[in-house]
């Protein structure tokens, strides 16, 4: 029971962590991302190749995965996202999902298309006994990670300089271009920064979540879920959204499993039907 | 009350009426449109199979404009109708409740417009991304339970479907003859239906909804109740589209409502253009052709070319955007190189063209607009040349 729990929080934590990157640039600043999974699988391969292939120890490899999707998201924000932002949320959603096309066909063909798995070194793996709760080592590694994640990103949001800019701009970029604030500079750091998140969350996750070309495509929708249901306001509203998801899906796929994933759909269904803007969001300003 | 004891005057309602009419008008292009459909079933008999998949696909995308096009209605589960009908329509021929195919396929329509009509009230409220989210939720939904009933066979697919002979005449044969006829006289039917729905006062409402649904509701107009209504018939279209599917095919699978389904019916649509009802038909010869082009040149990796004709049209325009993607294709293809090198190359022409595109914008629109130019001046000449003569 308490294990399950366990697991539950760690599967959202790890959710969230990728996810995070797209409740700032769908909730913020208002773009729709379907290719956030995209980056997500990037640093997953990245990972697998670092650690299998060049034998890097599994821990170095994950903050060389946060800069490499980084810089990729980087460079992509300033050449192509850059054109999208105020286009429709149809042609986003198009043009994003062109992106993942193009992603999915490649990872396909540069790592094959077989789920992959990165070498974990042996004092990860099995589990450690906490009074009778079994709790397994690798996904005290992740709730570590991403709970220090966490909390740095609401202090850098709440507390930094950095993040009243990025509220600014969000909140209404004309006026924060007006004050001298580098609305361009401040977005592209922080989609760079979605990314990595993204690409972190994917190199912790290959272990859990299972890691092949297909991957954007089958967690896509968990993303947007954390997201919608979330609410896009703070950074609180997708974290416990992202609690619940993960300790619903763990628990839903052990008692119920006849359901799978059904229970988590209608939920999402019912709550965007029921409060549109999510769950724990202010209204909006505009 | 009050607004129906005053009635419009009469030359209004005329002019109304007429603008109707010259809207409804058939024009040439239209004709010759469905003259080369007709010309196909007897001009290209051995590419009957792929022409039923575009004629299926191209009502399938119709259903989406009647929806997009015409009430701005985004969808991301549109194939939860699709598979919805394909469904209803397999298990009616594999249990034998419906023999007859045509009756079994507009039973799965209604089957399908009921279902619609019951997600509809999903779709009326929240913005773009709420609706296009719980669309997607929607088709989700369905695919879990296709993959976990009995019935639907689940990951298997609904096999040892077996159709009897249309109107207990036409037999399905195996080069698809009889089964392209029959998509085909659906796929006109239901057109000729759906240009009487959009060029109707009632279509007219639907793009005054579009527009502003706030004006239109101030108007008179009962914004839902025609959402409603249009969620409802295009449930009904995508179902028939689905239930074809299944009976040329004699099997459903869930691929039937998978999300690549929804998403290559969006693009299908957008590739045509939306809100003319051709847009989708256009878009689904377009689509079919291109993707098993690709598939025959790059059986593995095709999605990788369609996703950057994606990328490029949003960025440069429906046109200029596939030219562009196909100059990076042909590229691509007559170097030869490995496909690693490929999609290097690619990123970087991408990403080089991101950097300039503004200059590449400045560039397309004075093609446009010499392209214009020369039109405007042939057509002055064209119309002189009787005068001189």
């Amino acid at each position: 029971m308490l294990t399950i729990l366990f697991d539950g929080i760690a599967y959202g934590m790890l959710l969230f962590v990728v996810a995070c990157g797209l409740a700032v640039t769908l909730g913020l600043m208002n773009f729709v991302n379907l290719a956030h999974g995209a980056f997500a699988m990037a640093g997953g391969y990245i990972t697998v190749i670092l650690v299998n292939r060049a034998g890097l120890p599994f821990l170095a490899s994950l903050p060389l995965a946060f800069i490499f999707t980084a810089i990729v998201g980087a460079v992509f924000e300033r050449t192509l996202y850059v054109h999208v932002y105020a286009k429709s949320h149809l042609e986003q959603v198009l043009f994003t999902i062109g992106l993942v096309f193009m992603s999915v066909a490649a990872a396909d063909y540069a790592m094959g298309s077989s789920q992959v798995f990165a070498r974990t070194p042996p004092e990860l793996q099995g589990q450690i006994n906490f009074f009778g709760v079994g709790i397994g080592r690798y996904r005290l590694l992740i709730i570590l990670v991403c709970g220090l994640l966490t909390v740095a990103l609401q202090f850098a949001l709440a507390s930094t300089r950095f993040g009243s800019r990025l509220r600014a701009a969000v909140d209404d970029a004309r006026v924060a271009r007006g004050l001298g604030i580098n609305v361009n500079a401040v977005f592209a750091v922080t989609f760079a920064v979605g990314s990595g998140l993204a690409g972190l969350g994917g190199a912790l996750g290959a272990e859990i979540l299972g890691l092949d070309p297909h991957f954007p495509l089958k967690f896509m929708i968990y993303f947007l879920i954390v997201v919608t249901v979330g609410g896009t306001s703070s950074i609180t509203g997708p974290f416990i959204a992202s609690l619940l998801l993960g300790i619903g899906d763990v628990a839903g796929k052990y008692y119920v499993p006849q359901f799978g994933a059904f229970i988590i759909y209608i939920i999402m269904i019912v709550v965007l039907i029921w409060r549109p803007q999510g769950l724990f969001s202010r209204a909006i300003a505009k | 009350m009050s607004v129906m004891a005053n009635p419009p005057p009469k030359p209004l309602v005329a002019k109304a009426a007429a603008h109707l009419a010259s809207r409804a008008r058939w024009s040439p292009l239209e004709i010759a449109f469905w003259l080369a459909a007709l010309a196909s079933i007897f001009l290209l008999p051995s590419k009957h199979l792929i022409l039923t998949e575009i004629a299926i696909l191209g009502l399938f995308a119709v259903s989406l404009d009647l929806i997009l096009g015409y009430a701005g209605i985004v969808s991301l589960g549109h194939a939860a109708f699709f598979g919805f009908g394909a469904y209803v329509a397999g298990i009616l021929a594999k249990y034998g409740i419906i023999k007859e195919p045509i009756l079994a396929m507009l039973a799965s329509g209604v089957a399908a417009a009921a279902l619609g009509f019951v997600t509809s009230f999903l779709v009326l409220r929240g913005s773009d991304l709420t609706r296009l989210m719980v669309t997607l939720g929607v088709a989700l939904v369905l695919r879990e339970i296709a993959n976990r009933l009995e019935i639907t066979g689940g990951a298997d697919g609904l096999q040892g479907v077996e159709m009897q002979p249309i109107l207990g005449h036409f037999a399905f044969d195996i080069f698809g003859k009889t089964a392209y006829v029959y998509s085909l006289i659906v796929l006109f039917v239901l057109f000729l239906i759906a240009r009487r729905i959009v060029n109707s006062p009632f279509g007219l409402s639907l793009r005054s909804v579009k527009g502003n649904p706030l004006r239109a509701s101030a108007i008179g107009i009962h914004v839902n109740g025609r959402l409603v209504a249009v969620y409802t018939i295009a449930a009904a279209y995508a179902g028939v589209a689905g239930a074809l599917l299944t009976q040329s095919t004699q099997f459903a699978s869930l691929s039937v409502l998978d999300f690549e389904r929804s998403a290559d019916v969006m693009l299908m649509l957008i590739i045509g253009g939306t809100g003319y009802l051709y847009g989708g038909m256009i878009g689904a010869v377009l689509f079919k052709l291109v993707q098993d082009y690709l598939a025959n040149v790059n059986p593995q990796y095709w999605q990788f070319w369609l996703g950057l004709g994606l990328v490029m049209m949003i960025m440069f325009g429906r046109v200029y955007g596939a030219v562009i993607a196909t100059v990076i294709f042909a590229i691509c293809m007559t170097t030869n190189l490995p496909f690693m090198h490929q999609i290097l190359f690619t990123l970087v022409v991408v990403a080089v063209l991101g950097l300039a595109r503004p200059d590449v914008l400045k560039l397309t629109s004075a093609i446009t607009e010499r392209a214009v130019a020369v039109q405007k001046k042939l057509k002055a000449r064209f119309t002189r040349q009787p005068k001189g003569s």
